[in-house]
C-alpha cells in the first residue's frame, strides 16, 4: 500500500520537476529541475520493480543499521577527495590568475569554484562524515538500533541530492551571495526536510535507547543537529521571485541581514564544526586509545559552556561596520570567554590518553586524532586572539583569516574525521585491522607537513598584508596600492598551493588505503558468515 | 517599538539571568556528592554493546568495561 503512495508521490514530483523545466526563468532552475526529474523518475522505476516484494522487507532488531554507516564512510571519502581538489585548483588559480580560463568563464573561474571548495569541503565532506558517524556512535551508545527503518536511508540520500544541486548551482550562478549559504530558496527548503528527518533518526533513536544515560557525544551531536536547523531556517528566510526561478529576495535587509548572517556562519563553525566534531572526538578518541574519557564531569561542564557562549560570538565578524558597538563588543568578549571550554574541551580529549602515552608511538591513528585536538586547541586559541578589535583590524579581510579556517578545518575537523574513518572501516566491514599502517603514516605526515606550509604561508602573507595596506608616507598618504600586495603575496600563494596538494595527497593515499582494506585485509574470524542484510 | 523595548529589556534582565543561573547549575550538578561514581559508568559507555543492540536479555553485553584504574 504504502509503495503505491510512493509511487504517486514520485510521479507528481516529476510532474512538477517536468513543469518547472518548462517554465524555468534560468539556466540553474531548469537544470536543477532535471536533476530532481531524473532522482523523481529514476525512484518511481525502483519502487515500481519491487512494489509487491515489500513483504520480507523486515529489517533484524538484533542488529544495528550499518548498510547507512558504510554507504556515509564512502561519501565522506568521495567529497573529501573532490573539496579537497576544488581547493587545490583555486589556490593555483589565485597564484597564477592564467588558470581562470578563458573557455570557462562564467562557470570555473574563482568566484564560482570557491563556494564550490567551501561547501564540498564543509557541507559534503564534513556533513557526510557528521551524519554517518553520528549514526554509529548514536547506535552503539545507546545499545539500540537506529530508529526509522529506511528514514536514516532517505537522510543519506537526500543530503546527497542537496550536495549535487548546491554544487551545480553554484557553478551556474544560482547563489544567494551568503557565505556559506549560498543555496537559493529551493535547497534550502529542500535540506530544511532532509534535517528534520535526520533530528528525527537521531532523537527517535536516542528515546528507545537501552542506557539509562544518554553518552556526552550525543549530547554534541543533538545540539549540532538542532542548532543547524534554527540557524538554517533563520538565515534563509527569504521570498522567492517565482516559483519557477532560483531568484529570491531576504526579509532581512541592512546591518540586520548582515548580523543574521555572521550569527549563522560563526554558529555554523561552532556547532557543525565544533560541536559535532567533538562527538566524533568523544566517542572515537576514548576508543582507539581504549580508555574512557579523562573526566567525564568536564565533559558535561564542557559542553553547557560551549552551548551558552559560542551563539553570541558571531558579531566579531562585523568589527568596524555599521553594526553598533554595543553588539561588536558582546561578540569580542563571549569569543574571549570561550577559550575555556575550548580549551577544556582540549584537555580532556588529550588527558584521555594518560597512562596510554606509548600508543602515540605505535598507532599513528591515535597520532592523527590528537594532532586534531591539537589543532582544535591552536585555532581555538587563534580565533578568539582574532576576534579582539584591535588584532581584528589588522587581520580582517586578510588571508590570516584563510590560515586560520584551514588550521581549524584541514587541523582539527579533517584530521579527527581521518581518525574516525580509520576506525570505522574495519569495523563496518568486519576486518581484522587496516591494510597498512605505514600509508596511515603517510597520509599523517602528508597532511600534517601540507597544514604547516598551508597555515604558515597565510601568517606571512595575511600579517604583510595587513601591514601594507595602512602604511602611510610622512604626508599621510598610502603607500601601497591594492595591485602592490597583490604581487607581494605571489610567493606565499605558490606555498599555500603546494601546502593543499600534500593534503589532497595525503586524502588520496588515505582512500587507496581503506579501499585496500576492504579488498585484501584479512576478514575477522566468524563475523563474515553472519549474514549482512541486504539493506 | 514598545514590543522592542519590552524583549529588549527582559532580554538584558531576567533572561540574562535565568540563563546564567542554568549554566551555574549545571556545573553545581555536576560537581553533586555521588556524581563520580555515576559519571565512571557513564563514561564507560562507548565499551559496551559495540556489536549488537541490546534487547530484552541482557546477555548481549559483550565488550567489559574498562575502569582504567582511576
Amino acid at each position: 500500500m504504502s509503495n503505491y503512495l510512493k509511487l504517486i508521490t514520485f510521479g507528481l514530483i516529476a510532474l512538477f520537476a517536468m513543469m518547472a523545466i518548462n517554465f524555468a526563468r534560468d539556466i540553474g532552475f531548469m537544470v536543477h529541475g532535471i536533476i530532481v526529474l531524473l532522482v523523481a523518475a529514476g525512484m518511481f522505476m525502483y519502487t515500481l520493480r519491487q512494489t509487491e516484494a515489500s513483504a520480507f522487507a523486515g529489517a533484524n532488531p538484533n542488529e544495528y543499521a550499518d548498510g547507512v554507516v558504510r554507504a556515509g564512510v564512502i561519501a565522506t571519502a568521495f567529497w573529501g577527495v573532490v573539496g579537497f581538489l576544488v581547493g587545490v585548483v583555486i589556490a593555483f588559480q589565485l597564484a597564477f590568475p592564467a588558470l581562470n580560463f578563458d573557455f570557462l568563464q562564467g562557470y570555473g573561474n574563482f568566484g564560482r569554484l570557491r563556494p564550490l571548495h567551501t561547501s564540498a569541503v564543509i557541507f559534503a565532506f564534513g556533513g557526510n562524515a557528521l551524519i554517518a558517524t553520528s549514526f554509529y556512535v548514536v547506535q552503539r551508545t545507546s545499545a539500540a538500533r537506529l530508529w526509522g527503518g529506511n528514514l536514516s536511508w532517505f537522510v543519506f540520500w537526500g543530503y546527497q541530492l542537496f550536495i549535487v544541486l548546491a554544487a551545480t548551482g553554484y557553478v551556474l550562478g544560482v547563489t544567494q551571495s551568503k557565505e556559506y549559504a549560498e543555496p537559493e530558496w529551493h535547497v534550502d527548503l529542500w535540506l530544511t526536510v532532509v534535517w528534520l528527518a535526520y533530528l528525527a533518526v537521531f532523537l527517535g533513536t536516542l528515546i528507545k535507547r537501552k542506557e539509562p544515560h544518554i553518552y556526552v557525544a550525543n549530547w554534541f551531536y543533538l545540539a549540532f543537529i538542532v542548532t543547524v536547523a534554527m540557524l538554517h531556517v533563520v538565515n534563509n528566510i527569504s521570498i522567492p521571485v517565482s516559483i519557477w526561478g532560483s531568484k529570491s529576495v531576504q526579509v532581512f535587509s541592512g546591518v540586520q541581514d548582515a548580523m543574521v548572517q555572521w550569527w549563522y556562519g560563526h554558529n555554523a563553525v561552532g556547532f557543525f564544526l565544533t560541536a559535532g566534531f567533538l562527538g566524533m572526538m568523544y566517542y572515537f578518541i576514548p576508543k582507539q586509545a581504549e580508555r574512557p574519557v579523562y573526566s567525564y564531569k568536564l565533559s558535561i561542564i564542557h559542553f553547557w559552556s560551549l552551548i551558552f557562549l559560542y551563539i553570541w560570538a558571531g558579531p566579531h565578524h562585523l568589527h568596524y561596520t555599521a553594526l553598533p558597538d554595543w553588539a561588536s563588543t558582546l561578540g569580542m568578549v563571549f569569543s574571549i570567554v570561550l577559550w575555556m571550554p575550548s580549551w577544556g574541551g582540549m584537555i580532556n580529549g588529550l588527558m584521555t590518553l594518560s597512562g596510554a602515552w606509548d600508543k602515540l608511538r605505535t598507532d599513528p591513528v591515535i597520532r592523527m586524532m590528537v594532532i586534531s585536538v591539537g589543532f582544535y586547541g591552536m585555532s581555538t586559541f587563534e580565533g578568539p586572539m582574532m576576534s579582539i578589535r584591535a588584532v581584528n583590524s589588522l587581520s580582517h579581510y586578510t588571508d590570516w583569516t584563510i590560515g586560520h579556517v584551514h588550521s581549524g578545518a584541514l587541523g582539527w575537523n579533517g584530521m579527527i574525521t581521518f581518525g574516525a574513518l580509520y576506525y570505522l572501516v574495519p569495523v563496518l566491514w568486519k576486518r581484522e585491522r587496516l591494510y597498512s599502517l605505514s600509508l596511515v603514516s603517510w597520509h599523517f605526515w602528508l597532511a600534517t607537513i601540507g597544514i604547516v606550509l598551508y597555515a604558515a604561508s597565510m601568517w606571512v602573507t595575511g600579517i604583510m598584508e595587513g601591514l601594507m595596506w595602512r602604511e602611510v608616507d610622512a604626508n599621510g598618504f598610502l603607500v601601497n596600492s591594492f595591485a602592490d600586495t597583490v604581487a607581494a603575496k605571489f610567493p606565499m600563494y605558490v606555498v599555500r598551493g603546494l601546502g593543499g596538494a600534500m593534503f589532497l595527497a595525503g586524502a588520496i593515499v588515505m582512500c587507496y588505503n581503506l579501499w585496500m582494506t576492504v579488498r585484501r585485509a584479512p576478514a575477522k574470524e566468524a563475523s563474515l558468515s553472519v549474514a549482512v542484510p541486504a539493506e | 517599538m514598545e514590543q522592542y523595548t519590552f524583549l529588549r529589556q527582559l532580554a538584558d534582565s531576567w533572561a540574562l539571568l535565568a540563563l546564567f543561573a542554568f549554566l551555574i547549575g549545571v556545573f553545581l550538578w555536576v560537581l553533586r556528592p555521588g556524581a563520580t561514581k555515576q559519571y565512571r559508568d557513564t563514561a564507560n559507555i562507548p565499551f559496551r554493546n559495540s556489536d549488537r543492540p541490546l534487547v530484552a536479555k541482557d546477555d548481549a553485553l559483550t565488550a567489559t568495561p574498562k575502569e582504567a584504574g582511576k
